[in-house]
């Protein structure tokens, strides 16, 4: 056996002649390649199966922040929170068995999220696959469904391709999240390695296709006769970061352009020509003039169930340009007539080229009409409560005069996360991070504590019900020992929320075991050693805002908000988006 | 070239949302597990497969699938848009019956007494192109190669002489329209696909379009 001092010499000498092979075990020419692809940042939980790999992950404390999560779920979520705030692929570990079933949530998130994900799951020995060893799960056909591609290495010798192969698939075209599961062997086996090569082509893998002028000309003679155009765009252009292409693409063309939840942020809340939230809880205008539209420009964006309400009433009249990197989007939920394929930063500017300058100050006007009906029925009302019960609402507008828009915002999944989807300002893109597809309760907490580590200099407010907060509170754990500067502002109104609101509206308020009850949240933080604090009465919260705010290190701050208060505008499910109530 | 025709052809005559048999073919890379990465998209839809068969293709490492299932057009064409979307398919194809040839080869295990005895048994196996595999004094096996209702007629015409067993492969189906994959897997090694892997049938209906 070699000694830790070898492998430190081996490493120095592979650094003076790169092309000296490198001998170590499996496990270090993983960890290797893992600092060769950019990681800094591991969000992970050890175990028996991936214990070499936790070994050799001693000696390499100086180049890899690893994160001890307190649950593999936390883990997984930490990671994306990563990747979506920093753009960066996140990373996680866990154990074989129970460590990798606890990552099944995160990466069904992810996937159907789109969020660039490397994860690393220890298996057992390979002699013992299937003979239902101590900790034995089979991974990668539970994992199947949930990723974009996985891989069992049995042998060392295959972790450096498979292991350049996962970060490109990861990253490149749509991105998702990959697994790789090694066995304990294939970790100890010591072998000499050559030198770690990147990977930027799969022959059987198009990350995207090839963009065709054709398909620009067409969408651009479409959109240039349009009168009334409407711009929906997803989180195509964040994942593309074509955040700039696409402002170019608006301000040139003057066309109105509603997001996704999962593409606020792409452009700052106050450009004129945003205007707002598609979907059920998405602001009056967008929903209602979808139904009026000509022609309906979809950019990076997947026509999910929430955002179109009734599909067969979904924007009938219209005309429909989707612009989306995967051609499996491209007629899925609703029929294009130009489907432009590629990847929206590069074809934005061909598109923007072709477009005629325009303004369509009538076609804004309505808007800004709807716009009005909603501020005066329902946001100055959320904003401005006039009862004594404090509205979420409330809470975000004196985030937004706090942070100005620069604060990153991550939310669970229920009322607080529409209402912070609709109400928060944002400045910059990466601000917006939330479950959008797969609505995982509990993803808030871990989520922000990797999009802290992504973006280190931001302030990152993690709001969360109390309903999801109790999902995942062990994550408190892992701030308290690792110091994460994150805040931590629970909107308790205890209920859950969202479900209760349902049953109000279309249950006849059988209130059905949503009433959940709480722990004393503040005294729970306490016990981790983070400063908390709670509100009940308006006239200290902003105050009290302000202290988590400027606080140096992690502040949990509980604000009691009004029982039942629902979420308004709403397309009931099963309705058309023109049918949006206000109330 | 072609295929993409024999789709634009299918748009015309086809009822969108009529089922009818669809043979998908898929190349792809012979890799642990794609199978069932595969076969979970039509189970998450719950669609049922017809048959589905695994083989070499005309190019070495290069495995090809030939999958049956009972769809529409639109519910085909998301389908085989989902499984071109796997990291180790290189490229789908989805055919209705008139544009493959496509065979099914059966099984069939009879009493050799009972052959022997009756002469009307000699003739219908003569009669459905039968050849007999193994004779041994007990049995003898029978294979037949053709569509679904070639084999099984001979099931039923069978049944009145003790069919002792029955079996049938997967349909393996070729493109009539298509010139094979060696061209497509160089565009595919290339570093950066070429047009011809931009497939939109898009492009080919622009008259259509612009009616505003």
């Amino acid at each position: 056996m070699e000694t830790a001092q070898d492998t430190i010499q081996q490493t120095e000498a592979k650094a003076e002649t790169s092309k000296t092979l490198f001998k170590g075990t499996g496990s270090q020419v993983l960890l290797n390649g893992l600092i060769e692809e950019g990681v800094t940042t591991i969000f992970g939980y050890p175990g028996g199966a991936i214990m070499p790999i936790y070994d050799a992950l001693y000696d390499y404390a100086d180049k890899l922040e690893h994160i001890l999560v307190r649950h593999e779920q936390g883990g997984i979520h930490a990671a994306q929170g990563f990747a979506r705030a920093s753009g960066k692929v996140g990373v996680c570990f866990a154990t074989s068995g129970p460590g990798a079933t606890n990552l099944v949530t995160g990466l069904a998130d992810a996937q159907i999220d789109s969020t660039p994900l490397v994860c690393i799951t220890g298996q057992v020995f390979a002699h013992l696959l299937g003979t239902d060893a101590f900790q034995e799960t089979d991974v990668i056909n539970i994992t199947t469904p949930v990723t974009k591609w996985n891989y069992q290495v049995t042998d060392a010798k295959e972790i450096q391709e498979v292991l350049a192969k996962a970060f490109y698939i990861a990253k490149s075209g749509r991105p998702g999240p990959v697994l790789i599961d090694i066995t304990k062997n294939a970790q100890l086996q010591l072998e000499e390695f050559p030198e770690y090569v990147k990977c930027n082509h799969i022959r059987s893998y198009r990350p995207k296709p090839k963009v065709r002028v054709e398909y620009i000309e067409q969408a651009a003679e479409l959109i240039n006769s349009a009168k009334k155009p409407f711009i929906l765009f997803g989180q195509g252009v964040i994942l593309g970061r074509a955040e700039e292409e696409f402002k170019a693409f608006i301000n040139k063309s003057g066309i109105p352009a509603a997001w996704t939840i999962m593409g606020e942020g792409a452009i700052p809340t106050s450009h004129p020509l945003n205007v707002g939230m598609l979907g059920m809880h998405g602001n009056y205008g967008p929903n209602v003039l979808t139904n009026e539209c000509d022609v309906l420009i979809a950019i990076g964006m997947r026509f999910d169930d929430r955002v179109t309400g009734r599909l067969d009433k979904y924007a009938k009249q219209a005309k429909v340009v989707h612009l989306d990197i995967d051609p499996a989007e491209i007629d899925k939920n609703v029929k294009a007539e130009v489907g432009v394929w590629g990847d929206c930063k590069e074809t934005l500017p061909l598109l923007t080229n072709l477009v005629n300058e325009n303004k369509h100050e009538d076609w804004l006007a309505k808007f800004r009409d709807y716009n009005q009906q909603e501020i005066d029925q329902v946001i100055t009302p959320e904003l401005y409560p006039t009862s004594d019960d404090m509205t979420m609402g409330e809470v975000l507008r004196n985030i937004n005069e706090i942070c100005g828009g620069d604060a990153v915002i991550v939310t669970d999944v229920g009322q607080h996360q529409m209402v912070a989807c609709r109400y928060a300002k944002f400045n910059n893109t990466r601000s917006n991070i939330t479950s959008g597809g797969l609505g995982t309760m509990g993803f808030g907490l871990p989520a922000a504590i990797g999009a802290k580590y992504g973006a280190p200099d931001k302030t990152v407010i993690a709001i969360i019900g109390d309903g999801g907060f109790q999902m995942t509170p062990q994550e408190l754990g892992t701030i308290m020992q690792f110091g994460a500067a994150v805040k931590i502002l629970i909107l308790n109104n205890r209920f859950l929320g969202m479900v209760r609101q349902w049953q109000q509206l279309f249950h006849d308020k059988r209130y059905s075991f949503v009433n959940i009850t709480s722990p004393d949240f503040v005294a729970l933080a306490k016990s981790y050693y983070i400063e908390a604090s709670k509100v009940d009465e308006r006239a200290n919260l902003r105050q009290a805002l302000e202290t988590m705010i400027n606080h140096e290190g992690s502040y949990l701050l509980e604000v009691m908000v009004g029982r039942e208060n629902n979420v308004f505008p709403m397309v009931p499910q099963g309705m058309s988006v023109s049918e949006i109530r206000l109330k | 070239m072609s295929t993409e025709n024999t789709i634009e052809h299918k748009i015309d005559k086809a009822d969108l949302d009529g089922k009818q048999e669809y043979t998908i073919t898929v190349y792809a890379e012979n890799r642990i597990g794609l199978l069932n990465r595969i076969a979970i998209i039509f189970s998450k839809r719950k669609i049922n497969i017809e048959s589905l068969n695994s083989s070499a293709s005309e190019i070495e490492g290069i495995h090809r699938f030939n999958i049956v299932i009972q769809e529409g057009y639109e519910v085909v064409r998301k389908l085989a848009r989902q499984i071109e979307k796997q990291i180790e398919v290189l490229k789908v194809y989805f055919n209705t019956n008139d544009e493959i040839i496509w065979q099914e080869l059966a099984l069939y295990k009879v009493s050799t007494d009972e052959i022997a005895e009756k002469v009307t048994v000699e003739r219908l196996l003569r009669q459905y192109g039968a050849s007999a595999v193994v004779i041994r004094k007990d049995y003898t096996v029978f294979a037949v190669t053709g569509h679904r209702e070639e084999t099984d007629a001979l099931v039923k015409a069978l049944e009145p002489y003790e069919l002792i067993e029955f079996v049938r492969s997967a349909r393996v189906a070729i493109i009539k329209d298509s010139a094979g994959f060696h061209e497509k897997l160089k565009e595919f090694e290339a570093f950066e696909p070429g047009e011809e892997l931009v497939e939109n049938e898009f492009l080919e209906k622009g008259e259509k379009i612009f009616t505003m």
